[in-house]
């Protein structure tokens, strides 16, 4: 036990790597015009396809080089990083609260609630992801509020398919039955004595789903159907950087480090905030 | 028993089957736009434009139109592609065997991969080689395929140019195919020159899909192998003189493997739906890449033959998984 907990205890520096990056590019993108060295759209033909800074040919102010058309690579990743933010957040908690909804009324009730929802979640899960979203997107007209909501339409069957699981094993236990033969409702029990047992469960969920929908939101964008082509998003950088690759590597090299970072951090974040939660490891 | 389970299993399959052919029709009649506004030329008259409306079937209801259509789809009729303007069916089986092949030479990739670290893990398990694959696991599940698509791109396209990252074979071979599976043809016809060409093309997406579902198969089987270690038959096994690696592999992974089998399965389907966006990236001509192109040239016919077609893969894929873990599974077969 107190081995465990020591362990436990030593998840903290991952907590606190994942969170620092995380703080560091959610800050960076909330003051982004104050932080960005440049104009995110401004081209310049003279400047085109700089290099970051430690390479020769470098301009000073231009430290991660510059794409095809001259615009500041570091700029734009700042400022595509409010795109990535917003999208995560407002995405995932959308999916979070349908998802985890549905799964703790298909866990707690079962019969047919759980049958109706299940099989929802099936037909759900048949679609390709990837191509039920650019659908979607399609379908909705591209725009930052079609993205988050068909991010959010594709993504709840992942909370509901946990929690679900999770409300039935609690559904099982003691207090459970306790609450019961005191009285309480059914509702009032499935909201107050099961819901906070599955929080830490949502909550790791929640910060890896806001991973995911950084992912989908570029690959998106990556295939062009994202926000307007004004605004810089990561995946739009990506896919610039993919067409000038044999010419400018970095246009490529760094919206996918920071991707992979924020990525990494997001899905760490939420393993850490997991076992913090825990009440049965607290 | 298992008579009973699979045909259960039918059912629900074929109510998933008719859910997602619901939810694309629905979510492909919302959309704005005219698809018929698209084709015809300038100048069209009002009488070209209803006259083709009434070709695609598009100016009856909604619901008439859906049961027009799932009444095709039963006699496999798909309908005609309105970009391509070929039959829909035709195209679908013309691009789903170069996915088909991209998606198993993925699996086996994943399996291999995963199966070697998780018993090399386990054989060493306490260790520090066993702290570096769960770490190096724990990255590869975290990171999407899409992105290690993007890092095998700049690693092994740019840095070190040695595979070829578009496309799914040279354009300037001169391929004696009939069939469109390239790669399985090839190695029947001996031709082991195409063979090698096929496969510089599809070994960075096939890596860039087997990577997250390698890292799963190696964290689970490296698990239930651990455990699988401490019962009794295996410490038998053990006393009897058997080599630890022997123990693994004639004793231990025999049991451990039933649980991974389930989730390899449903992995899978994650891994074929990931080929979508994969196949863009590396220019595959596969259906995921049809399909992305199908969405952004609102080809509806198209697009609805696509997506019912990988639901059909996933839900045969699931039957298939839970039918061998019934047949595997000693307790439910003489249950």
């Amino acid at each position: 036990m107190d081995e465990g907990r020591a362990r436990r205890r030593g998840v903290s520096p991952r907590l606190w790597l994942a969170g620092g990056w995380l703080l560091l590019a959610l800050l960076a993108a909330i003051f982004a015009p104050l932080v960005a060295p440049q104009d995110p759209l401004a081209q310049d033909l003279m400047l085109e396809r700089l290099p970051p800074f430690w390479i020769s040919g470098a301009e000073p102010g231009y430290w991660l080089g510059t794409d095809s058309l001259g615009r500041d690579l570091l700029s734009r990743l700042i400022f595509g990083g409010r795109i990535a933010f917003i999208v995560a957040f407002a995405a995932a908690i959308a999916a979070c609260l349908v998802g985890s909804m549905l799964g703790l009324v298909a866990g707690y009730f079962g019969g047919w609630a759980d049958l109706v929802i299940s099989r929802i979640v099936d037909v759900w899960m048949a679609f390709p992801p990837v191509l039920f979203a650019i659908l979607l997107v399609a379908v909705l007209g591209t725009g930052l509020s079609s993205v988050i909501l068909a991010i959010a339409i594709i993504d709840w069957t992942r909370f509901c398919r946990v929690i679900r699981a999770e409300t039935m094993g609690q559904s099982r236990m003691d207090y459970v039955e306790n609450a019961r033969i005191a009285g309480h409702g059914r509702i009032g029990i499935m909201l107050r004595e099961v819901l906070p047992n599955v929080v830490p469960s949502i909550v790791a969920l929640l910060s890896l789903e806001m991973g995911i929908a950084v992912i989908v939101e570029a690959i998106l964008s990556f295939v062009n159907l994202s926000i307007s082509t004004d605004d810089p998003t990561w995946g739009g950088i990506i896919a610039e950087g993919r067409l000038s690759i044999h010419q400018a590597w970095w246009v490529l090299v760094f919206p996918l480090i920071t991707l992979i970072l924020t990525v990494l951090s997001f899905s760490q974040f939420g393993e850490a905030l997991k076992t913090r939660f825990d009440p049965v490891l607290r | 028993m298992l008579l009973q389970r699979f045909l259960i299993r039918l059912l629900t399959m074929l109510i998933t089957l008719f859910g997602v052919a619901v939810v694309v029709f629905i979510v492909i009649r919302v959309a704005p736009g005219d698809p018929i506004a698209m084709m015809v030329p300038p100048g069209a008259t009002d009488a070209d434009i209803a006259r083709l409306r009434a070709l695609y079937g598009l100016d009856k209801t909604i619901v008439q139109q859906f049961f027009i259509w799932l009444s095709g789809v039963v006699r496999g009729d798909f309908g005609t592609s309105i970009s391509l303007r070929q039959d829909v069916l035709g195209l679908v089986f013309n691009r789903l065997p170069a996915t088909l092949e991209l998606a198993i030479v993925a699996l086996l990739m994943a399996v291999a991969l995963g199966g070697t670290t998780a018993i090399l893990g386990a054989r060493e398990r306490g260790t520090a080689v066993e702290a570096g694959i769960d770490i190096a696991s724990g990255a590869a599940l975290s990171i999407p395929d899409f992105l290690w698509g993007l890092v095998l791109i700049l690693l092994f396209g740019v840095l070190v140019p040695i595979f070829d990252i578009s496309g799914r074979v040279s354009p300037q071979l001169d391929l004696p195919f009939v069939t469109q599976f390239y790669l399985f043809e090839s190695i029947l016809r001996l031709r082991f020159d195409l063979t090698w060409d096929l496969l510089k093309h599809m070994l960075m997406p096939a890596v860039a899909l087997a990577l997250p579902l390698a890292a799963i198969i190696s964290q689970l089987l490296k698990q239930s192998l651990k455990e699988v270690l401490d019962l009794d038959y295996v410490v038998l096994a053990r006393v009897k003189g058997f080599s630890e690696t022997q123990v693994i592999l004639r004793e231990a992974l025999k049991n451990a493997a039933l649980p991974t089998l389930t989730l390899v399965g449903v992995q899978f389907t994650f891994l074929i739906g990931g080929t979508v966006i994969v196949e863009r990236l590396f220019s595959y001509e596969g259906l995921g890449n049809m399909a992305i192109d199908a969405v952004i040239n609102r080809d509806l016919p198209l697009i609805q033959g696509i997506v019912l077609v990988f639901a059909l893969l996933f839900v045969l894929i699931n039957l298939a998984v839970d039918m061998m873990y019934a047949l595997l599974n000693p307790r439910l077969r003489h249950g």
